[in-house]
């Protein structure tokens, strides 16, 4: 019976304990900081080709954050609309916009050769590098950064497939670290908006 | 005031390009194509996209099942949804347009995908297109080809010579 009383006198210690203990740290601990970047393991190192022709690896790249989008060539609707909204963001940034490297990378190295990249992006603001690689390669820059990938079935056959696709465009830190993810379906301005304040942030 | 100098522009538009001149004749056709008009494209696409809007003004169903022009291979229909950050393109066989209703093809929902592009469209040109419904029959349109990524009709030198949409 002592024992018994003990054990709930207790577990009632206990209990009050570890509630007055939460209330204390609801209470007085800081809310916790929501961060994406360093930690979260997205990207990775990767070797492509630039469409002018250069071999690049995320090393070429440190010191300037990216912008990175995946698509390919062949896509009508979506991917012009991203590739505009970065041009119209690039050219909202003004002077920040040098700290920034873009990149259009390609998600359908078969169809879309370094040449076809590179004519394809002429209608686009000329800072966009497109990046393609043979199917490892772009595969492997697939994994890294968790997309998902996957081409339709063409529907009457032949080569005219369609590819869905992740629809955001990944910010990278100037130390190749992921920041953030913005929808590709955000305007141009709205684009600018987020990269003025995730550069900003970073500085802080 | 814009907003009604607007809509004299869009019929002056619609009548004075010689578009849709069938939509015009609700008596006969209840089917009414509204602002059709397609993205420029990059150099070397191989597709290109087109918008418009079908409106039925009549009491009954109709469907578009096809689309054609001179200036590509086919035309499909698409819709984009998206799921948990993945943008999917479905062929959509056949469009319908209930009584009373408008289907509107704009970025991001639903285009008309051109196949097999037999030429780049430019920017200020135009783009014959036909579209096939099953009660209506074929509507001829001229869709105004507006700059690369563009996300509305309005392309003011697509526009016939005269036309203005005022201030």
């Amino acid at each position: 019976m002592i024992v018994k009383l003990g054990t709930a006198i207790v577990v009632l210690l206990a209990l009050a304990a570890s509630i007055t203990f939460s209330t204390y740290l609801m209470i007085h601990l800081p809310e916790p900081k929501i961060t994406t970047s360093g930690t979260a393991a997205i990207g990775g190192p990767f070797t492509l080709v630039a469409t002018n022709n250069e071999t690049v690896s995320d090393q070429t790249y440190r010191g300037k954050w990216l912008l990175i989008y995946f698509g390919y060539t062949y896509c009508p609707d979506a991917c012009p609309t991203a590739l505009n909204s970065i041009s119209v963001a690039l050219e909202k940034l003004g002077s920040q916009a040098n700290d920034l490297q873009p990149l259009f990378v390609t998600v359908d190295p078969d169809r879309d050769t370094r040449e076809a990249m590179a004519k394809y992006l002429t209608s686009f603001d000329s800072r966009i590098i497109g990046l393609t690689g043979t199917k490892e390669q772009i595969d492997s820059v697939i994994k890294e950064y968790r997309l998902y990938v996957s081409r339709e079935k063409p529907e009457h056959g032949g080569d005219d497939y369609l590819i869905s696709h992740s629809s955001y465009i990944y910010l990278m830190d100037p130390q190749g670290r992921f920041v953030n993810v913005i929808h590709a379906e955000e305007i141009g301005d709205e684009i600018a908006i987020r990269l003025r304040k995730e550069m900003a942030d970073a500085g802080r | 005031m814009r907003r009604a100098s607007y809509l004299v522009a869009v019929v002056l538009l619609v009548f004075g390009s010689g578009s849709a001149t069938q939509a015009q004749t609700p008596a006969v056709n209840s089917i009414v194509v509204e602002q059709p008009w397609a993205r420029a494209t990059p150099p070397g696409a191989k597709t290109g996209a087109a918008y418009l809007t079908v409106v039925n003004n009549g009491t009954t169903a109709d469907r578009l099942l096809g689309a054609t022009t001179p200036l590509a291979d086919k035309v499909e229909f698409h819709r984009e949804t998206e799921e948990n950050g993945v943008s999917r393109m479905r062929e959509v066989p056949a469009v319908e347009v209930k009584p009373g209703a408008k289907v509107t093809f704009k970025p991001g929902e639903m285009h008309m995908m051109m196949v097999g592009l037999k030429q780049p469209l430019k920017e200020g040109q135009n783009l014959p297109l036909t579209l096939q419904f099953e009660k209506a029959g074929s509507i001829a349109v001229t869709a105004a080809i507006g700059k690369v990524g563009a996300m509305k009709h309005g392309n003011m030198r697509a526009m016939p010579p005269g036309y203005s949409m005022g201030k």
